[in-house]
């Protein structure tokens, strides 16, 4: 140590930081954080590659609607495969994002941070952006191996249904909060990773709802993978706007909004 | 001490500035255990202030509502004039805390660089590092970092809004000797500045030698606040030893202070809270010779003071 003496006197009159202590480094250094994570990047941009290059892409001239071949502008099933990985991907990823307070408030983060101006709602912005910068991520990805590997769709489905798998994921942003503030564990994607592929596979995402039992299908549009799949897949089909979907995402969104907020106050409470 | 309390400047002038801490009836209880029993603190600024009392005596709980951690059950706290999540808020207060508190998958520039980013004004990063003595190492992982390294960065964290009150929960725990040394040297040179420093600790020569004053908390109470030297008086007081050929004990234990005198083959011991007086009257107005004062250390004013047998004091 040195004691190098510094001039002056301490502060008295002394400013609050605009937005509650939110700032560009912050997220910087966020995003770092969640790109260091080498678990994180897998399973958030290889994973849903890999499984989409392993599993759809071989179909990109097997049409959905056999009525409609792909070469007379039909949907592929890689396509429809594609948007599917895409919104898992982007689940994963969000999830995480939010999951990561878990290991924060396990390291004591939470609290050291609650001693510095950063308000709790700017903290928690800072786990949504990254959820959405790492969600994009996904998105990116996937919808890159899908051109690589020769999915052809008109360019404002690719907008449409990729801003669809992104944004939806904020649900996913919503739940990792929830469990993240819940749970005293440190890695919450250990558990949560399988969690998620269950919802996908009964949501809709890795197969199509209707190839499900009937049963299972009544149960599947109330998992909260089913309205975010539906929703990002719909510009492909230009089906009637699927409105049970919406509810779906929206009901989740606040379901587990409301739950991550309530289980935020309890923890500070309890800090 | 007495150097450190020649540099200080008067900036703890009644009235100029609020003062540092002012907290009035703090409570708290969780459950059954009332861990804060009714604590009232006035610090002036500059002040340097040791939090002692053994484990579970409620310092930490203290120290907690100090920093809007924990809210009291009922009582009042103002940090230069602001409740405490304002005080933070403008960087007036921060805290070393004795562990956690750091993201192991950092550097340690990047954590003090994401630390200073919350403040609206921040010392520069680089300045910090090397007050903290940890410069060289700002490319390091925190994980791979010791509990000393890791200390120093905690250390670090807390310079970058230069705060008024500094607030240190075991501070030097895991630094060697010199650390110790060196970490003290930076917090007296800001002490010159105006800075407050609340510290716990339970090195008792760290509080004897580096506090301006002691505050002794007992089962959420405080049961002493002065100078060390007045915390040793208090608890065990001083024994004054002399020799005398003629002398009426009873106006020796009619002096202010004394609690007991023993008078064995001319050799008088009398046990004192105010030695000085004792002295005095020895001096001037008896044939007292070879006059001998002895005081107890902080140790024995620790125990006296924070066992559950008053007791037991000073032996």
């Amino acid at each position: 140590m040195s004691t190098l003496p510094l001039p002056g006197s301490i502060a008295v009159e002394r400013r609050v930081p605009p937005l509650g202590g939110f700032n560009l480094t912050l997220l910087q250094i966020e995003l770092r954080r969640r790109l260091r994570n080498k678990r994180t990047v897998f399973f958030t941009v290889a994973f849903p590659v890999i499984m989409f290059v392993l599993i759809g892409a071989k179909y990109t001239n097997e049409p959905l609607d056999p009525g409609q071949p792909v070469s007379a502008g039909g949907t592929s099933v890689a396509a429809y495969a594609m948007i599917s990985f895409a919104v898992y991907g982007a689940m994963l990823a969000s999830t995480a994002a939010g999951g990561a307070v878990a290991l924060e408030r396990a390291l004591g983060w939470s609290r050291q941070l609650r001693i510095t101006p950063l308000t709790p709602a700017a903290n928690i912005a800072v786990k949504i952006l990254g959820g959405l910068v790492l969600g994009l991520l996904a998105v990116l990805a996937t919808f890159t191996a899908g051109v690589a590997t020769g999915v052809r769709m008109p360019w404002q489905v690719w907008i449409l249904a990729g801003l669809a798998a992104w944004l939806g994921s904020l649900v996913f942003t919503a739940l990792g909060l929830l469990v993240g503030y819940l749970v005293p564990s440190e890695n919450v994607m250990q558990f949560m990773g399988p969690v998620l592929a269950f919802l996908a596979f009964f949501g809709g995402i890795f197969m199509p709802l209707s190839e499900l039992p009937e049963l299972l299908q009544a149960v599947g549009v109330w998992t909260p993978t089913y309205g975010i799949g539906e929703i990002a897949r719909a510009p492909l089909s230009g089906e009637a706007f699927n409105w049970l979907a919406v509810g779906n995402v929206l009901l989740w969104l606040v379901l587990f909004g409301a739950g991550a907020a309530l289980a935020f106050r309890r923890d500070t409470k309890r800090v | 001490m007495s150097e450190n309390l020649m540099v200080r400047p008067m900036v703890g002038a009644p009235g100029a500035t609020p003062a540092a801490v002012e907290a009035s009836g703090l409570r708290k209880s969780f459950g059954n255990v009332q861990a804060v029993d009714g604590v009232d603190l006035h610090i002036r600024p500059g002040e340097i202030v040791a939090f002692l009392g053994p484990n579970g005596a409620g310092k930490t709980t203290t120290i907690d509502m100090l920093l809007g951690l924990g809210k009291p059950d009922s009582g009042e706290i103002s940090i230069y004039g602001a409740t405490p999540r304002a005080a933070i808020a403008r960087g007036q207060v921060s805290a070393v805390m004795q562990t956690g508190g750091l993201l192991k998958d950092l550097t340690v520039r990047e954590t003090v660089r994401l630390t200073a980013s919350l403040f609206a004004d921040s010392r520069p990063v680089d300045e910090v590092l090397q007050r903290a003595g940890i410069l060289e190492i700002g490319d390091r992982l925190v994980e791979k970092c010791s509990g000393g390294q890791q200390q120093r960065l905690r250390f670090a964290m807390a310079l970058l809004s230069d705060p008024g009150l500094l607030i240190l929960d075991e501070p030097t725990t895991g630094m060697d000797v010199e650390g110790r040394r060196d970490f003290w040297s930076t917090i007296r040179s800001d002490a010159a500045r105006g800075r407050t420093v609340i510290f716990a600790t339970h090195y008792l020569d760290e509080a004897d030698a580096y506090a301006d004053r002691i505050v002794m908390i007992r089962r959420g109470r405080i049961v002493a606040d002065g100078t060390a030297a007045e915390i040793k008086a208090l608890a065990a007081g001083r024994t004054v030893r002399a020799t005398v050929t003629d002398l009426e004990q009873a106006a020796v234990a009619a002096v202010d202070g004394v609690d007991s005198v023993a008078l064995h083959g001319g050799q008088l011991t009398v046990r004192t809270r105010n030695s000085d007086a004792v002295a005095r009257y020895l001096l001037t107005r008896t044939d007292a010779i070879d006059l001998e004062i002895t005081s107890h250390n902080l140790e024995d004013a620790f125990l006296a003071l924070t066992s559950d047998d008053p007791g037991a004091a000073g032996e």
